[in-house]
């Protein structure tokens, strides 16, 4: 097992330093932030000032050489905007797009997994048939449009729930999050039930195929033919088979919930790091944008090793290259 | 302030500044100059014990942030708001104390989130609303809707120093001499502009149609100048006049998330211009790429496209900001032009310029500016104006917000109805 960590945190390296060549480069080609952030009324030598304290008239190789450099003593570089540290930034953000993920995962898989074996239990029923209807809707609508459609009808039409932004934090055992707060609680429904909806469809459809797989195994109809109860054949014997291809995908899943969560940030003013990518890639601030794509590439390396090892417990088959 | 992109450096440059006594402060310039009142007035004051040495991240945190407004900082969550609570101790008190206790800014970048988040009574106050929305909301009795004019004017520069301009073509792709040197062209373009058309279609009547710069009541204005009227006719005459009848093909650029409704503008004026025999292809972008290519994409850092769409809001309140950047000669060694992004040169221009900006006597600079207007814009046609935003703010009926054209949502503007 040690190995196998090592072996992938090498490679994760490797993973990392060509990520930060290509993004590097590629966020240095397009625009050109002076002209962005500039005061209008400035003049030329204005401009070739901004320029130089922002270290941009220097080569781009000797900018990416700098940046690699900071980057080894934990300096993501500086933000443009703000005047502070990239990383200092994007991890103020962070808690906020945890939480949302947090929550909208366990929204998805709640409705998700029940609803999904439910449908693959009883195939032909017509609640399964509404359900996997359900599901398509689910995938196939924009984020954007369904978030504005709840922001009406919730909090316009009805009234119920806040439109926008996060909720008073609160704090529990030294964890500070809005979760833990009943106005916290109302800011995120909306937000994070949007985020969840397409994690929601896919994941029904997976627990569906899985639970029509596996109900038609041996062991099912022996434990079944041994008189185990219902309930224990399906909480049991069925769901632990079928979490395996759910681990996976939650697992990638999650860390696409936290990277591209940045449409439904955008639509409920989330003050999340989605929402200071995207203002940040209009606003050209270059080192920001670098460093939170560094982060996303990290997690995503740090999550699939996650699932790799959750895998070993869930199935005791499973063994990992280079354990022994 | 070290690494601030956006700096004041602008304007104190040229200043010195000497101590009379605590209250006095003796600014000196190197020679006349008319604007120093509208360059202080964007400067804060800070007491020396917390502005010196301070940092981007000492004013964000509020540490340095600490002036002699009706409001106090609190907080600042990046992203998130900004909390401001009332000064008990402001100057100003005596006429009343500030309107509101507490103040909490929250930055809502979608249009329609905005108006939802207003609507549902999670805000009481928002900026921008969208043209489209205008028409709806001004029917909404629990809302007040107050607009004006902004100092911003969305206008068209045109290469006027490339002999061959890289995006104009003759009918067929074959080279030809740039048609947009010849101020025959540029007029008839001018005349190919259905702006009442414009600011009542694309704009959803939320704009006003431009013949210069500013709009009246700004200083520097021309009495004189009218928005030009739409006249293909005329503006086909002047095409075949110039040797142009058959017309041309020219690819026109804009941004399509700067200025209000911008893309749409773009794609209204190819049709327009498709009418006096210009064929014209739509190139819009992000501004994060479009700005560089406009203002240095081309060889050497010169301006990439050929007929472009774009807004200057002025900052000084007056006439000479859009005229020494936009329309005097591009020129590096004295500041002069620097978003000239079509090389208008006018040296008669350039001259009436300058003498504005040296002339302290507002009257005098007026007129000055008024002149080198007509002349830059009413006779060389150097930009093409084609209408000045509308800035338009939502209120709960309770609270209304006097517009300003600055496009600035100040907390003092609010008031209680």
């Amino acid at each position: 097992m040690t190995a196998f960590i090592l072996r992938r945190s090498t490679q994760s390296i490797i993973v990392l330093f060509i990520m930060s060549l290509l993004v590097f480069s590629g966020v240095n080609l397009v625009g050109d932030p002076v002209e962005m952030l500039i005061n209008p009324e400035a003049d030329q030598a204005e401009v070739e000032r901004v320029i130089k304290e922002l270290g941009l008239d220097k080569p781009i190789t000797e900018q990416y050489w700098y940046f690699l450099m900071n980057a080894f003593k934990g300096d993501l570089g500086t933000s443009f905007i703000f005047g502070e540290p990239a990383l200092k930034l994007i991890v103020q953000r962070m808690p906020a797009t945890i939480e949302l993920a947090l929550f909208s995962l366990f929204i998805s898989l709640i409705f998700a997994i029940p609803l999904g074996i439910y449908a693959g239990l009883k195939p032909e029923s017509k609640i399964s048939k509404t359900i996997m209807a359900g599901s398509i809707l689910g995938f196939s609508m924009p984020t954007f449009w369904v978030g504005i459609l709840f922001i009406m009808f919730f909090a316009v039409y009805l009234g119920w729930l806040p439109s926008t932004g996060r909720g008073e934090i609160g704090s529990f055992l030294g964890v500070k999050s809005s979760l833990f707060t009943l106005d916290g609680l109302s800011h995120i429904f909306l937000p994070a039930l949007n985020l969840a909806l397409f994690k929601l469809s896919s994941v029904i459809r997976l627990t569906r195929a899985g639970t029509r797989e596996i109900i038609h195994q041996d062991y099912i109809k022996f434990a079944r033919a041994k008189g185990v109860a219902e309930s224990r054949v399906i909480n049991v014997h069925l769901l632990k088979n079928i979490l395996i291809p759910i681990v996976t995908i939650i697992g990638l899943e999650f860390g696409s919930l936290i990277a591209f969560s940045t449409v439904t940030e955008t639509v409920f003013a989330w003050p999340g790091m989605g929402k200071l990518i995207i203002d940040s890639i209009y606003n050209l601030d270059r080192p920001v944008i670098v460093a939170y794509l560094m982060i996303i590439v990290i997690f995503f390396v740090f999550l699939n090793l996650l699932v790799d090892i959750l895998y070993t417990l869930l199935d005791p088959r499973v063994r990992i290259q280079g354990s022994n | 302030m070290p690494k601030s992109p956006s700096g004041f450096g602008t304007y104190l440059k040229g200043k010195t500044f000497v101590k009379i006594d605590s209250h006095t402060i003796h600014i000196k310039t190197e020679k006349p100059y008319p604007l120093m009142p509208n360059d202080l007035s964007t400067v804060k004051i800070i007491s020396k014990k917390y502005g010196e040495g301070a940092s981007t991240s000492d004013y964000n945190s509020g540490k340095a942030a600490i002036g002699t407004g009706p409001y106090k900082f609190v907080e600042w969550v990046p992203g998130d708001k900004i909390v401001l609570k009332a000064n008990p101790n402001y100057h100003g008190a005596l006429k009343g104390k500030p309107a509101f206790n507490k103040v909490l800014f929250k930055p809502i970048k979608t249009g329609p989130a905005r108006i939802a988040a207003l609507l549902a009574g999670d805000v009481d106050l928002i900026d921008s609303v969208p043209p489209l929305d205008v028409a709806r909301l001004k029917k909404n009795a629990s809302l007040t809707l107050t607009s004006g004019p902004s100092n911003r004017v969305i206008y068209i520069h045109l290469d006027q120093f490339r002999e061959n301009s890289p995006y104009i073509k003759a009918i067929g792709g074959g080279e030809i001499k740039n048609p947009l040197m010849d101020v025959r062209i540029r007029k008839a373009i001018s005349l190919a502009i259905n702006r009442d058309a414009m600011v009542a279609k694309v704009m959803e009547g939320i704009a006003l149609k431009a013949g210069q710069l500013l709009p009246a009541g700004f200083h520097g204005v021309s009495p004189n100048m009218k928005p030009d009227p739409y006249d293909t006719k005329a503006a086909k005459k002047l095409m075949a006049d110039a040797g142009y009848g058959n017309g041309f093909e020219m690819t026109i650029h804009g941004p399509n998330d700067r200025y209000i409704n911008d893309a749409k503008i773009v794609e209204a004026l190819a049709q327009m211009l498709s009418r006096i025999g210009i064929k014209t292809k739509v190139e819009t972008m992000p501004k994060s790429v479009y700005f560089k290519r406009a203002s240095a994409g081309g060889p050497n850092k010169s301006p990439e496209f050929s007929f472009m769409l774009l807004g200057w809001g002025a900052g000084s309140g007056e006439a000479s900001s859009p005229l020494r950047a936009l329309l005097h000669t591009y020129d590096k060694s004295i500041g002069m032009g620097r978003a000239n992004r079509g090389r208008h040169s006018d040296p008669a221009v350039d001259k009436i310029i300058q003498q504005a900006l040296s002339t302290v006597n507002a009257d005098a600079r007026g007129k000055l500016l008024a002149e080198a207007t007509e002349i830059a814009v009413g006779k060389n046609y150097g930009v093409i104006p084609i209408h000045y935003q509308m800035n338009t703010w939502a209120a709960k009926s309770s609270l209304s917000y006097q517009p300003r054209t600055d496009e600035y949502t100040l907390v003092m503007g609010i008031s209680n109805n």
